[in-house]
C-alpha cells in the first residue's frame, strides 16, 4: 500500500524523480493557470457574460470577502497569494473524481511546501506592513520573555498547517484504500464524497489560517488604543444598515 | 520472542492504542464546541457567519491533535523507523 503519491514514480534517471506528486501538481498548475487565462481573455463588463467570467468572479469575490472577514482590510493585497493557496488545495481535493488521480496534497512534501510559503509570506506582508523594527518588536508583543514562545508558536503553526492537511488528504486515500478491501462496492464511493467535502473544508481552513496568520502579523504591532477601538466599533455598525 | 517480533507487537500495538486513545479527547472536545456553537447560533442567528467560521477554524485546530495520532500511528505501521532498523540488521547477519 502506498504512503503518498511519492512513492509513484512514473520516470527517473539517476537520482532525479518524476513522481505522482509533481506530475499531478504540475497538472493542477497547468489547469489553474491556462483555465483561467481563458476565462479572463475576453471579459465583459456589459450585461452579457459567460459563464465562466460568472463563476470566476463568484470565486474571487467570495474569497475577497473572507479575507475582509477575518480582519484584513485590503483583501486585494493579499487576494493573490490567498486565493492561490484556496484554489490550489481545492482544486486538489476536488479532483480526487477523476479516476487514477491522487491527490498532490496527499505528500508531506506538497504541503511543507506550501506551509513554508506561509511560513516566508507571513514576515514578509508584516514587515511591508509596518517595517522592519515594527515586526520584530511584535515577536516580544507583551513582555520580552514572550519571545522564545512567538518564535516556537511561528515555528510549531507551520509544521501543524503541513501536517494538518497531509494527514487530512492521506487519511482519505487510505479509508478508501482500506475500504476497497473490505467492502469494495458501494462505501467507498460514500467516503469519497466525503473527502470531497474534507477536502473543501481543509482548503478553507489551510486558507483562513494563513489569513488569520498574517492578519496577525500585519496589526499586531499597530496602536492598541487604535484595534481596540476597531474591535468595538467595528462590529457595531453592520447591523445598522439591516435594520431600519 | 526474538527482538524482531517485539518490535512488531510494540508497533501493532502502539498504533491502535494512539489512534483509539488520541481519538478520544478530540471527539469530546470537538462535540463540546459544537454543541456551544449551535447554542450560539439558537441565539443569535444574525452572527451566524462569524460564528460558522470561528467554529470551522477551532475544529480544524481540535482536530489536527487526531489528525497527528493518525499520522504517528500510519508512520509506526507503514514507515517504521525501528522496524526498518531490525530489518537491516537482520540482512546484515
Amino acid at each position: 500500500m502506498r504512503l503518498s503519491p511519492d512513492q509513484w514514480i512514473f520516470w527517473q534517471r539517476g537520482f532525479v524523480k518524476l513522481n505522482a506528486t509533481i506530475v499531478f501538481t504540475w497538472g493542477l498548475m497547468l489547469v489553474l493557470a491556462v483555465g483561467s487565462k481563458l476565462v479572463t481573455r475576453k471579459l465583459s463588463m456589459d450585461l452579457q457574460r459567460s459563464r465562466w467570467q460568472s463563476l470566476l468572479e463568484i470565486i474571487v469575490t467570495g474569497i475577497e470577502k473572507q479575507i475582509k472577514d477575518v480582519g484584513l482590510r485590503e483583501p486585494r493585497k493579499y487576494l493573490d497569494f490567498l486565493g492561490t493557496l484556496f484554489l490550489f488545495v481545492a482544486l486538489a481535493s476536488f479532483c480526487n473524481i477523476i479516476p487514477g488521480y491522487e491527490p498532490p496534497t496527499g505528500s508531506l512534501s506538497t504541503t511543507t511546501a506550501l506551509a513554508l510559503c506561509v511560513f516566508v509570506a507571513v514576515p514578509l506582508f508584516g514587515i511591508r506592513e509596518q517595517g522592519l523594527g515594527g515586526y520584530l518588536k511584535s515577536y516580544a508583543e507583551p513582555t520580552l520573555l514572550m519571545l522564545p514562545f512567538n518564535i516556537i508558536s511561528e515555528l510549531s503553526r507551520t509544521l501543524a498547517l503541513a501536517v494538518r492537511l497531509f494527514g487530512n488528504m492521506m487519511s482519505g486515500a487510505m479509508i478508501i484504500a482500506i475500504l476497497l478491501t473490505i467492502t469494495p462496492f458501494v462505501f467507498p464511493i460514500v467516503m469519497t464524497a466525503l473527502g470531497l467535502l474534507t477536502g473543501m473544508v481543509q482548503a478553507y481552513i489551510f486558507s483562513i489560517l494563513a489569513a488569520v496568520y498574517i492578519a496577525a502579523a500585519t496589526r499586531s504591532g499597530k496602536s492598541k488604543a487604535n484595534t481596540k477601538s476597531k474591535t468595538g466599533a467595528a462590529p457595531a455598525p453592520e447591523p445598522k444598515p439591516v435594520t431600519p | 520472542m526474538d527482538s524482531m517480533t517485539l518490535v512488531a507487537v510494540a508497533s501493532i500495538v502502539t498504533a491502535g492504542l494512539t489512534t483509539g486513545i488520541g481519538c478520544m479527547a478530540p471527539a469530546l472536545g470537538e462535540g463540546r464546541s459544537v454543541a456551544t456553537a449551535l447554542t450560539a447560533l439558537a441565539q443569535q442567528p444574525d452572527a451566524s457567519s462569524t460564528i460558522t467560521r470561528t467554529l470551522f477554524v477551532g475544529l480544524a485546530m481540535i482536530e489536527s491533535t487526531a489528525i497527528y495520532c493518525f499520522v504517528v500511528s500510519m508512520i509506526l505501521i507503514f514507515a517504521n523507523p525501528f522496524w526498518n532498523h531490525v530489518i537491516a540488521q537482520a540482512t546484515k547477519k
